[in-house]
């Protein structure tokens, strides 16, 4: 179902984005902790790399339909 | 130049309008002419339209002014721009009249034609009454030909380039025509002339050429017997003048002799001195002399007279001879003036001889008058002396004393005295008597001169105008003959085209006889034809139609069993898609139907043979076969979902589909409101493709059962909605192709039925 795909896409998302948000944060804790001195930049850094990241599988996942693939070979037709 | 004005003040405004702000439709075109730009004031906006307004206004109206012809289509193009004008300018100019250049005939020309066709028809009708009258043809002759003459020297070089140069016709040759030459020759340029004639005057009839000839040859008698009573009359005239002239002149000759014969007695009788006895004889003789000279003269007087009247009658008759105007007559008319001038011009003579001879003697008269005068003078005085004296006095010497002797002698002497004086007298007056003679003698003499030369001269005029005439005589002669050579020629050039116009005359109206009964004989052909085929066909006709109606026959037991094959065979059919509309009920809410595989078998079974069926049987879809199709009732409670999903991505498209995009999207799905259900328009315009809009049309539709409007509105949806209701859209479909091709099979069994039971 068509229609069902934008929800699932949206699952993965927000799967996708709590998975790489708790990475962030745990690398970013491990760093700040470790390297940092217990800065709370690290930590932000890493959430901040974790969204980031999240974003763009989202946005790639949402978009992967409208993408012009390689694969797939465009027939020499027409030459203006 | 106003729509531009116009499109300026919408750009203007459009600026205001689409220029910053958020496109709240980007799937819309929203028309934009000018980008960027800040809004400028109203004011300063208005001011400059209505600079440019006025100003193009202006412009229109001045160049209108200068130029009528583009007033003239701005008043067309645009309404009540006539009244504008005619209040800033007045009213318009009328066009300019275009006048045609008037064709200017040659008048020339055609009056010369004019007058070609009239000399032509005086000519024509002159021929015509040739054989009525001669005479007739003395007046329009002339007339035609003076006027001829005139214009050939006007319009001499137009008229000889036409061709037809007319020779001015001598009087004469009208009536050489009339003079008898061949009879031939006369009917055939008749028959031209006819011909001609006709030409200019159909109403006219052709006279026929006997009576043509005939007339001719009347009149041809006429101008004979005239001609020779003429002639005759001529003759006589001539022979009775010349008789008398000649008697005349022989009285003249006797006269004159008489005349000189008593002048001489009288000369003799005045000189010789003869005794008294012969002396008397001879004054006798004298005497008889002048009787006889004035019987003579009388006479020849008498003659004379008689001559001159033969003479003016001669003339008359000469006169009236040329006032006939016969041609053949002329020479003898010319030798009968000239035998007139000749006898006028002797009679003339001899009376001029008379007359001398008769002033002669008036003289010798005269002096003999004188003499006698004298002669009794002396003899009166002598008796007055010697009254005793006789006549005779030469015997008297013996009886006369010497005193009578003496007294004769001195009266002689006084007498010789006398004598002398008178002769010296007489001298003097002489010579007076002589110069006044003279003169008389030179005045007599002039006038005589006067009267000589007169008749000399009117004798040379007439002989002149003699010599004249025969010389007009000869030339006209030799012209007739040249006429009449030039008249054969054209006799015979006639005969020829004659010829030559009756041979094509003949072919053609023999192909025109061939080519009639050419045309009967295929017209009675195709007619026997047509006859003949009418029957074979009618006999046809009857023979296919009881063959029709035995054939019809066996058909129609055939096809009964036929029928009722079909009947069953419909039957069967109807059956099959009874089956599978049953099976299309079956579909659960949520559920495909069972799959129609089975139904659309026996319904292949069921109708082997019929191709319509078959065909639609296997124009199902496949799915629907294996899987089955979802009802309508799933589809509408599945659209609500679509709906929703489809309201949330309408944003999303190929160039928008970032997350911020979607997020933009929700937002705009959660604050736009559009109806539930909007009855979709007869046409979609551009705006009716926004996503909501199209799903509020399909909604509508579902719900009032339309799923295949519903399906072609889902079908305009882009983008993501797109791609969100694409399962759906299949699914509807795969629906409504089975629903049409059940329906047209059901369609069609029962259609099959209703014919199998119509069938008798």
């Amino acid at each position: 179902m068509s229609e069902k795909e934008l929800g699932k896409k949206l699952d993965r998302c927000l799967a996708d984005s709590a998975v790489k948000l708790g990475a962030g944060l745990g690398l970013g804790i491990v760093f700040s902790v470790v390297f940092f001195k217990r800065h709370t930049w690290p930590v932000a850094f890493g959430l901040g790399m974790g969204l980031g990241m999240a974003y763009t599988n989202c946005q790639n996942d949402l978009r992967a339909p409208y993408l012009i693939q390689r694969n797939i070979k465009v027939s020499n037709a027409t030459k203006y | 130049m106003l729509r531009v004005c116009l499109k300026g003040a919408n750009s203007a405004a459009r600026k205001c309008l689409c220029g910053n702000g958020v496109p709240l439709h980007p799937l819309q075109q929203c028309r934009s002419y000018t980008s960027g730009g800040s809004g400028s004031s109203a004011g300063k906006i208005v001011a400059a339209s209505v600079l440019t307004v006025g100003g193009g206004v202006g412009g229109t109206i001045l160049y209108a002014n200068w130029d009528p012809k583009f007033r003239a289509n701005v008043e067309k193009s645009i309404p009540y721009s006539d009244q504008v004008f005619g209040l800033a300018l007045g009213p318009a100019a009328p066009p300019p009249v275009i006048n045609k250049p008037r064709k200017v005939e040659p008048v020339q020309i055609s009056s010369m034609s004019e007058m070609w066709k009239d000399s032509k028809q005086p000519k024509a009708k002159e021929v015509e009454k040739k054989a009525e009258q001669p005479d007739a043809e003395g007046p329009p002759a002339p007339a035609p030909q003076e006027t001829l003459e005139e214009a050939s020297a006007q319009v001499a070089q137009i008229l000889s380039a036409i061709g037809e140069v007319p020779s001015v016709p001598a009087p004469g040759t009208h009536e050489a025509e009339a003079v008898p030459p061949p009879a031939a020759l006369k009917g055939v340029p008749a028959a031209a002339a006819k011909c001609t004639e006709c030409e200019h005057e159909p109403a006219v009839k052709e006279r026929p050429e006997g009576e043509v000839a005939a007339r001719l040859a009347e009149q041809d008698k006429a101008e004979q017997d005239l001609l020779t009573s003429l002639s005759s009359n001529l003759e006589d005239a001539l022979g009775s003048t010349a008789k008398v002239t000649l008697q005349a002149i022989g009285a003249q000759e006797a006269a004159l002799q008489a005349i000189a014969q008593h002048t001489r007695q009288l000369r003799e009788a005045m000189e010789a001195e003869a005794p008294p006895d012969k002396k008397s004889t001879q004054w006798r003789v004298l005497e008889d002399a002048l009787s006889e000279r004035s019987r003579s003269v009388d006479e020849a007087g008498a003659a004379v007279l008689k001559a001159k009247a033969e003479l003016d009658k001669l003339r008359g008759v000469i006169d009236g001879a040329k006032h006939l105007k016969i041609a053949a007559a002329r020479p003898s008319i010319l030798a009968a003036e000239e035998n007139l001038h000749s006898m006028v011009v002797d009679l003339d003579s001899v009376v001029t001889r008379v007359q001398t001879a008769q002033s002669e003697a008036k003289i010798v008269s005269q002096y003999s008058e004188l003499v006698n005068e004298a002669k009794a003078q002396f003899q009166k005085e002598l008796n007055s002396i010697t009254p005793e004296i006789q006549a005779n006095w030469k015997g008297l010497t013996g009886k006369l004393t010497q005193d009578d002797l003496n007294s004769l002698i001195a009266h002689a002497h006084r007498r010789i005295d006398q004598m002398n004086r008178e002769l010296a007298e007489q001298r003097v007056r002489e010579q007076i008597h002589i110069d006044s003679a003279l003169e008389q003698q030179k005045l007599e003499d002039k006038k005589a001169l006067e009267v000589a030369v007169s008749t000399a001269l009117e004798h040379n005029r007439e002989q002149m105008r003699l010599e004249q005439e025969k010389k007009v005589e000869e030339t006209r002669e030799v012209m007739e003959a040249e006429m009449r050579t030039q008249l054969r020629r054209q006799a015979a050039a006639h005969t020829d085209h004659l010829r030559d116009v009756l041979k094509v005359q003949e072919q053609e109206l023999r192909s025109e006889a061939e080519e009639i009964l050419n045309s009967s004989l295929m017209e009675k052909e195709t007619e026997y034809r047509r006859l003949t085929q009418d029957q074979l066909d009618s006999f046809t006709l009857d023979m296919n139609a009881a063959y029709a109606r035995l054939k019809g026959m066996e058909e129609a037991i055939d096809s009964h069993v036929i029928a009722e094959e079909e009947a069953r065979k419909a039957h069967q059919l109807w059956l099959s898609v009874e089956a599978l509309n049953y099976t299309l009920k079956t579909a659960a809410l949520n559920d495909p139907t069972e799959p129609l595989e089975g139904a659309v078998q026996a319904i292949k079974e069921s109708c082997a043979e019929d191709e319509f069926a078959q065909a639609l049987a296997t124009a199902l879809p496949s799915e629907s076969l294996s899987r089955g199709v979802y009802s309508e009732a799933s589809l509408r409670a599945r659209f609500y979902a679509i709906r929703q999903l489809a309201r949330r991505v309408a944003l999303i498209d190929e160039t928008r589909n970032s997350l911020y995009q979607y997020f933009l999207s929700y937002l705009q799905a959660m604050l736009l409101f559009e109806k539930a259900q909007e009855a979709p328009p007869a046409k979609l315009s551009a705006e009716d493709l926004d996503t909501f809009k199209l799903l509020s049309y399909a909604a509508y539709s579902l719900e009032h059962g339309d799923l295949e409007l519903a399906a072609k509105l889902v079908n305009q949806l882009k983008g993501e909605s797109r791609r969100v209701a694409q399962d759906w859209l299949k699914e509807a479909r795969l629906t409504l192709e089975t629903k049409q091709v059940v329906s047209l099979l059901s369609a069609y069994a029962n259609a099959v039925g209703l014919g199998t039971t119509m069938a008798p």
